[in-house]
């Protein structure tokens, strides 16, 4: 299992160095100049190559590349081209912002489908199944950021359960959480959908196998064999899904925070790969690539100890 | 009498027109008698054993006759009722160690599972009991065996596992589904060996279901043939296996010879 | 087991039903989609604007016939790209292996360990906006799951009798990846595209409601519902309508899918 586990790890580091060269690499190549973008066009040649100078775009890429990793790893991200300020600063607070919703989200998934699932599973063809899996199959197919429209149309301007202004955190955690909790909920829709769907399946898979036949004969009721035997073996694929499911809600959140306007990693992106702010962009960019294959790295070692035929390997 | 099955029948209602199973099968069993069933694939001979175990409770099928074991019809019992004697006073062992034991959870809790459901014991009787079992199945080394997953074991280990587990509370009755049909022909005679040690030791009356009459044969004293869901004929074991009178018996004797070389001749003598 | 599959039929109907929608909008839209009228500013749905208009007086059914028209077509187009270069990648890889297969798949799961969005966003940062752009950026992200679907496929056949009797009689390598192999694959490869087609379509409705999709000027359902979301009150039909094409189609491609994937775990 260690060595397995090494093996991942070394894959983790070695896929996140990928990720930085590309993220460095398409923005190093790429035509048109940020200088003129950020300085303007009536800006001096002296005054362009002070820019150039202070950001160290006068040397060579893979030195310029070097350099810019070696910071990175100490958190130190670079100057932010636009703000004239360190790119962790600006980075900081709206990571905050989109890691508070994330984890929500998150945990709206696990809170909704986990309980659905396992009904729709236990009373298969009753009408909550029949019921839940259209529900499941329509939620599935509406995008994160129309679901956002949908639910700002109903709890904000119809219903009047929030007022669709961003409340930070300085606010007070309570009241932050519970603007968070809609957009949160726009994300969590789609994914909760699918989420039931996978655990359903599986868990009726899990019934039909041998070893439950087992159980029954050792005169477990249909509760304990299902709790005792089936969830273990059915949340397998289930924790899997999910952990890898951390990308697209990362990806989820960077959406809606534009719909409900939240200042967040997103907009950050948005509007400086707008802006040509390119050291915050391939900050942002790493960053989120790090959560991304941290989650596979997780999901990975969850796996292992969840499944014991694994951790052989 | 431990056991007196009158006019057993499974009939399915799945799909279209009710298929019928298993046809008023009757069978009586002493205690810590040996009892084999014998038939080919689809004579109905697991279905019986599944039916008076009450593993084919659904909506689909209807189980009908009796089957009083000790004074109690298994089969006018509820499913709430039936589970207070499933696992303690009659087990069963499937075709199938491979699949029938849950991948994911350790051996010693397997075997430890009736236990738990039936008795209030602290951890550590339990797994006196359960190493207990487990030595009387035949695993050598149970200590090691115990905290161990299934895949880490051998088919014939994983049939002695299951033998563990349903023999964990001394049960009056086994129900072997075919349980040395995966298993490799050495494997086979050892495990009818155990078999054999077990109803001697503890006396264990035993329902085995086979498709080979030599291995009824080597353990049984009495026998039961059925075909398609019928019984053709029954009586003591020699009787059947030397003088059969159904053809459908001669026949299934006659295509022992074949499989000879794979089964092996251990258990024929 | 005859069992009716409900996926399947109400999924290829509610498909056909939407491309017949797109087909029209191809070639008749009530009225110009760009044109405004300030007469109709506004103007609820009616049987002069089915789907009514927007602030700018445009008429939000011709809108939408264009916009899921060119939705369409950028998602097929994506499809297509991701779908070929998968297909090649998957098809060699699983059939030939190799270190060149095993450093390739490494590759893709890299990729393909990333939301399409998230990826396709910091491409068209590189490229800027506009409908190829999105096509290109889309198209490429895609053919990594492609690949590794394919590729699975492959692996399952490679070794089977039929191929090895062919490889035996001498039939080369390619012919034995397209004539033999291929046509086993395609359940696989259907349920595959089903659910590359509804990520493209996600993906660029998506981006276009970010704006970092298509150029303004052209038409997008993404844009639409962006315009729409500072009406959403007074003008709520501008929201909608879009919405709700977008969601038919992609559940409609969904059910189909699904009913595909039904059919093939009915079969094995």
């Amino acid at each position: 299992m260690g060595k397995a586990l090494l093996k991942r790890a070394g894959l983790l580091v070695g896929t996140l160095l990928l990720v930085s060269v590309l993220a460095f690499a398409a923005f190093s190549v790429i035509p048109g100049d940020p200088t003129t973008s950020v300085l303007g066009a009536e800006a001096t040649r002296e005054e362009i190559a002070a820019f150039r100078a202070q950001h160290g775009l006068d040397l060579p890429v893979w030195q310029r590349y070097w350099s810019w990793l070696a910071a990175f790893v100490t958190g130190d991200f670079g100057r932010s081209f636009k703000f004239d300020m360190p790119v962790s600063e600006l980075v900081a607070t709206r990571a905050q912002v989109t890691l508070v919703m994330a984890a929500l989200s998150f945990a709206l998934i696990v809170a909704i489908s986990l309980p659905l699932g396992l009904i729709s599973a236990r009373r298969r063809g009753g009408v909550v199944d029949r019921l839940v899996t259209v529900l499941a199959q329509v939620t599935m197919s509406v995008p994160n950021f129309i679901m956002g429209i949908g639910l700002m149309f109903l709890f904000a301007l119809v219903l009047k359960w929030f007022r669709p202004e961003y409340v930070p955190l300085e606010d007070g955690l309570g009241a932050h959480l519970r603007f968070m909790v809609f957009p949160a909920l726009a994300v969590a829709l789609p994914k909760s959908a699918m989420t039931v769907k996978l655990l359903r399946g599986s868990i009726l898979g899990e019934l039909g196998q041998d070893y439950i036949r087992t159980a029954y004969s050792k005169g477990n009721s249909q509760s304990s064999a299902l709790r005792r035997h089936v969830l273990r073996n059915a949340m397998i694929p289930v924790v899997t899904f999910l952990a890898m499911a951390v990308g697209d809600i990362m990806a989820g959140s960077i959406v809606v925070e534009q719909v409900f306007t939240i200042p967040g990693l997103g907009r950050l992106l948005i509007t400086e790969i707008g802006h040509r702010d390119y050291p915050v962009v391939q900050a942002i960019v790493v960053l989120l690539a790090a959560v991304v294959v941290g989650c596979n790295f997780l999901a990975d070692l969850l796996y292992r100890v969840m499944d014991p035929r694994i951790a052989e390997r | 009498m431990m056991l007196s099955i009158r006019d057993l029948s499974v009939v399915f209602t799945d799909r279209g027109a009710p298929f019928t199973a298993v046809d008023r099968f009757c069978l009586d069993m002493d205690r810590g008698e040996v009892v084999g069933i014998v038939g080919e694939s689809g004579s109905g001979k697991s279905m019986t054993a599944h039916a008076l175990m009450g593993l084919i409770r659904r909506s689909q099928v209807t189980v009908s006759g009796s089957a009083v074991f000790e004074g109690i019809d298994l089969l006018a019992l509820s499913r709430e009722e039936l589970r207070q004697y499933q696992g303690r006073d009659l087990s069963i062992i499937f075709q199938e160690p491979m699949t029938s034991l849950n991948p994911t959870m350790r051996i010693g809790k397997q075997v430890e599972e009736s236990l738990r459901i039936h008795e209030k014991l602290s951890r550590a009787e339990r797994k006196a009991r359960a190493l207990d079992a487990m030595a009387l199945a035949g695993l050598p080394d149970p200590e090691s065996v115990y905290p161990q997953y299934p895949h880490q074991l051998s088919g014939g280990m994983r049939q002695r596992v299951m033998i563990a587990s349903a023999l964990v509370l001394r049960p009056r009755l086994l129900i072997a589904d075919e349980p040395t049909t995966a298993l490799d022909v050495t494997i086979q005679a050892q495990i009818l060996e155990t078999l054999k040690d077990i109803n001697r030791k503890e006396g264990t009356a035993i329902l085995f279901i086979s498709h080979d009459l030599g291995v009824v044969k080597a353990l049984c004293g009495r026998v039961v043939v059925m075909k398609q869901g019928n019984i053709v004929e029954s009586g003591a074991v020699d009787d059947v296996f030397y003088h059969p009178r159904a053809e459908y018996t001669k026949l299934l004797i006659a295509s022992r010879p074949a499989r000879k070389k794979l089964r092996g001749g251990g258990q024929d003598g | 087991m005859k069992r009716k599959n409900w996926y399947l039929t109400i999924g290829v109907i509610l498909t056909a039903l939407m491309l017949l929608y797109i087909a029209v909008g191809f070639f008749w839209t009530p009225y110009v989609p760009s044109a405004m009228s300030a007469a109709d500013r506004e103007a609820k749905p009616s049987l002069r604007h089915l789907f009514g208009c927007d602030s700018m007086g445009r008429d939000v059914f011709s809108r939408t016939l264009e916009g899921a028209g060119s939705t369409l077509t950028i998602a097929l187009a994506v499809l297509a790209v991701g779908a070929v270069c998968g297909l090649a990648v998957g098809a060699l890889c699983g059939y030939y292996g190799g270190p060149v297969d095993a450093l390739v798949m490494r590759l893709c799961d890299a990729i393909a360990a990333f939301p399409s969005v998230l990826l396709a966003l910091v491409v068209l940062a590189v490229t800027g906006p506009g409908k190829y752009n999105v096509i290109g950026a889309l198209g490429v992200l895609f053919v990594p799951s492609f690949a590794r679907l394919v590729r699975g496929e492959f692996l399952k056949y490679r070794d089977r009798d039929f191929v090895r009797s062919a490889r035996l009689m001498g039939v080369s390598g390619l012919r034995i990846i397209f004539v033999h192999i291929l046509p086993n694959t395609w359940p696989v490869l259907l349920s595959g595209l089903t659910i590359g087609f509804n990520n493209a379509v996600l993906a660029e409705a998506s981006m276009s409601y970010l704006g970092i999709g298509v150029t303004p000027t052209e038409p997008s359902l993404g844009y639409m519902l962006k315009d729409a979301q500072g009406y959403l009150f007074t003008l709520p039909w501008c929201a909608v309508f879009p919405a709700a094409v977008v969601i038919l189609l992609i559940l409609g491609v969904g059910l189909v899918g699904e009913g595909v994937r039904e059919r093939m775990g009915a079969v094995s």
